[in-house]
């Protein structure tokens, strides 16, 4: 066990995985002498030389484009994409082409790529580094969309997706690249898609979350234990696969559910997530689903603080929905 | 305008002006859309490819597979007529650009296609059979009647599956050149595309990875006059297709798609400098669209029969015909024999094609993944138990 922050556990994950197999390999920009923007593959141009960590001319549809004739040819390539609000290039590569070569080609040609992307807001990014957009790729039938929200997590899923056979987005929560630590697994350390991580144990709400938001809403859990409501949390870690039976027992359990994200609301993966608990689980619930989200506005820069969802908002809803029925 | 610093074809060499950039390198005659500084190149000026041509035996073969393509997309035309095939996509005019391409291609090199190439599946050796069952989307498909006609592919024959979008196989064969090439297989990879595909982005960035990195790749594209209604001259300012490659800093040739010679001898030697670590090629192949875009499209709104007419003088097909009668290889008899033998193989694919059953409903849920997530799963039950109780009919 090594104690590491959220994106220096992705960079062990891809060192871990590099050294494991020589098919995988790197490619983005500025992924190799800068180390990444973020830092997450500083040290692997140095360990694993040019051919493995390619700095890529600044187009994302080039990078996904070759990204995909690796993985058909037999690689198994991580590409970064420096913001995810930047990653709409290379959308007809991902939803088109990527998403669809398995199915489209009867089997026959299974398509592995990686694409890690930071993303969320809370670093004063403005518009065009601090959005949130799961929710297009976990729409898109073929992909995975995987979130971790810890160290071990990070790493751990991270190799997971890059020993998957299929697609993978891999969404990193910046705003908690570095304010998140946490004891980390050496080695192999993977963590299985599909399996939703029990957060806290409680009885009166079932809080569910993922990425960024993980931290806010344990804080209002404390806050609000403190009141007595006791909250359930999960950390639903992949949204695709999603782990449909946690959040079904869940509810079952405590009878309510608030759902926290800070993508926008409408078509959000909250949404998604409310007709699961609507359809399968209405005769457990004792009040509305609630959800906590950012605005369906694009993303504010100056307001930023205002926009997404704190401790405070999600107390509110808590408190609101445990009051109601 | 200065060109000095660009490193041309190794096909055409000599000082670079802007009038002298792009030229043919066949003995063909060139239709009227052509520059009109295009110059004849004698046959083994390369010295990386010092080939010159087909023999005559395999230019008698690839005959066949041009006559076999064509009479493929006459019936098929006819075909989506008369319901039997959904929609269709036919290639005429372009055999002998696709067929003298992939004849100098290794069996271990990677085709990713766009969805005109049939005489290219033909030529890897996909048998017709395979892509009759694929136009009618039964049983014995491949792709499990996932795609639209003429969307295939083949992984037996390293033939990519095609898809609608325009372009985005450019930079997945440049990606699938660069894992070969840091494999050290010494194979290229060739991606085949029409004029309106240089305009888009995958078009750019794949010539921009391909020339950062000497991917050993191949740019064919099949300039065709036409992307659907938009003359080539509306696509783009630049006088000729090929010489984008120059910005990318990697030669382009310009070459008449009509004579499959030239063909053969400018992807032969794309190939060799390609292997030789010398970097990619892009080939522009000037045919003509004989047929619609597709069989949804009426050519006759955007163009004049009179062009048509004009083009199908320089009839691909007619050409290697002439060339085989020179040769001593073929007359007018055999000839017929030939196209008759081409028109039956078609009629002896489809019988049996139209003999397969449909796909099982059930495999829709298939290849979504490796292995379905539970979300699908549960789709699928609950899709089985309505076909049980005849909720919904096949």
């Amino acid at each position: 066990m090594t104690e590491l922050t959220l994106v220096q556990a992705v960079n062990r994950g891809l060192q871990q995985a590099m050294r494991d197999d020589p098919d995988v390999l790197v490619l983005g920009e500025d992924v190799g002498v800068n180390g990444g923007v973020f830092r997450a593959t500083e040290g692997l141009l140095k360990e694993f030389g040019e051919g493995r960590v390619l700095d890529t001319p600044l187009s994302e549809t080039g990078i996904i484009g070759t990204a995909i004739g690796m993985a058909l040819y037999g690689l198994k390539p991580v590409a970064e994409i420096q913001f995810l609000d930047f990653i709409y290039p290379a959308f007809d590569q991902i939803v088109s082409e990527l998403a669809k070569f398995r199915y489209r080609s009867g089997g026959q040609y299974p398509c592995h790529v990686v694409i890690r992307a930071p993303y969320g807001g809370g670093i004063k990014g403005g518009l065009y580094h601090s959005q949130s957009t799961e929710a297009y790729f976990a729409h898109t039938a073929g992909l995975k969309v995987v979130i971790p929200s810890t160290p071990a997590d990070a790493k751990g899923l991270l190799l997971t997706a890059i020993h998957d056979e299929d697609p993978v987005m891999f969404l990193e929560p910046k705003r908690i690249y570095r304010s998140v630590t946490g004891e980390v697994p050496d080695g192999d350390h993977r963590v299985p898609f599909g399996q939703a991580r029990l957060v806290r144990e409680g009885t009166d709400v079932s809080l569910f979350a993922y990425g960024a938001m993980i931290p806010i809403v344990s804080e209002a859990a404390e806050l609000l234990s403190k009141e007595g409501i006791s909250s359930e949390i999960l950390d639903l870690r992949t949204l695709v696969p999603l782990d449909e039976a946690a959040i079904l027992a869940s509810v079952e359990k405590t009878g309510r559910a608030v759902v926290v994200h800070e993508a926008a609301r409408f078509c959000g993966f909250g949404g998604e997530l409310s007709a699961i608990l609507a359809e399968k689980a209405f005769y457990s619930l004792k009040a509305p689903i609630a959800r906590v989200t950012g605005y369906d506005t694009p993303f504010p820069y100056a307001l930023e603080n205002l926009y997404l969802p704190n401790v405070e908002r999600v107390a509110h809803a808590v408190r609101a929905t445990v009051r109601s029925g | 305008m200065r060109w000095t610093h660009v490193q041309y074809s190794s096909v055409v060499r000599g000082p670079f002006s802007p009038e002298h950039h792009s030229r043919v390198i066949s003995g063909g005659r060139v239709g009227r859309r052509m520059p009109a500084t295009q110059e004849k190149v004698a046959p083994g000026a390369s010295a990386a490819a010092p080939d010159s041509g087909l023999p005559p035996a395999e230019l008698l073969a690839a005959y066949r597979l041009m006559l076999l393509a064509r009479a493929t997309d006459d019936r098929c035309l006819s075909l989506q007529r008369q319901g039997r095939i959904g929609f269709y996509v036919p290639g005429s005019g372009q055999e002998a650009a696709q067929v003298g391409a992939t004849r100098a291609l290794h069996p271990e090199d990677w085709v990713f296609p766009a969805y005109r190439e049939l005489a290219v599946a033909l030529t890897r050796g996909v048998p017709l059979e395979r892509l009759l069952d694929q136009f009618i989307g039964n049983s014995g498909d491949l792709l499990k009647g996932r795609q639209m006609p003429n969307h295939y592919g083949y992984r037996e024959f390293r033939f990519m599956v095609a898809s609608s979008p325009i372009g985005t196989q450019i930079t997945q064969a440049v990606g699938a050149a660069l894992a070969a090439q840091r494999r050290k297989d010494p194979i290229v990879t060739i991606s085949f595309f029409g004029d309106g595909a240089t305009s888009s982005n995958d078009f750019h960035a794949g010539m921009n990875f391909a020339g950062v990195y000497r991917a050993p790749t191949i740019f064919f594209c099949e300039n065709n006059q036409w992307a659907i209604s938009l003359p080539r001259e509306k696509q783009t300012r630049s006088a000729t297709l090929a010489e984008k490659a120059e910005a990318y800093g990697f030669p382009g040739v310009v070459v008449d798609g009509t004579d499959i010679q030239a063909v053969y001898r400018a992807v032969s030697d794309a190939r060799a400098r390609a292997v030789a670590g010398e970097g990619p090629t892009l080939i522009e192949a000037q045919v003509y669209r004989f047929g619609p875009h597709s069989t949804s499209d009426d050519p006759h709104r955007y163009r004049s029969d009179a062009e048509v007419a004009h083009w199908k003088e320089n009839d691909p097909i007619k050409r290697v015909k002439d060339l085989l009668v020179q040769a001593g290889l073929l007359d007018d008899a055999r000839d017929s024999a030939l196209v008759e033998a081409a028109r039956a193989q078609v009629g002896r694919a489809l019988a049996a094609a139209e003999q397969a059953g449909p796909v099982a409903p059930g495999t829709m849920f298939d290849d979504v993944f490796a292995t379905p997530t539970p979300r699908l799963a549960e789709e699928r039950a609950e899709f089985e138990n309505f076909m049980r109780e005849g909720v919904i009919k096949p």
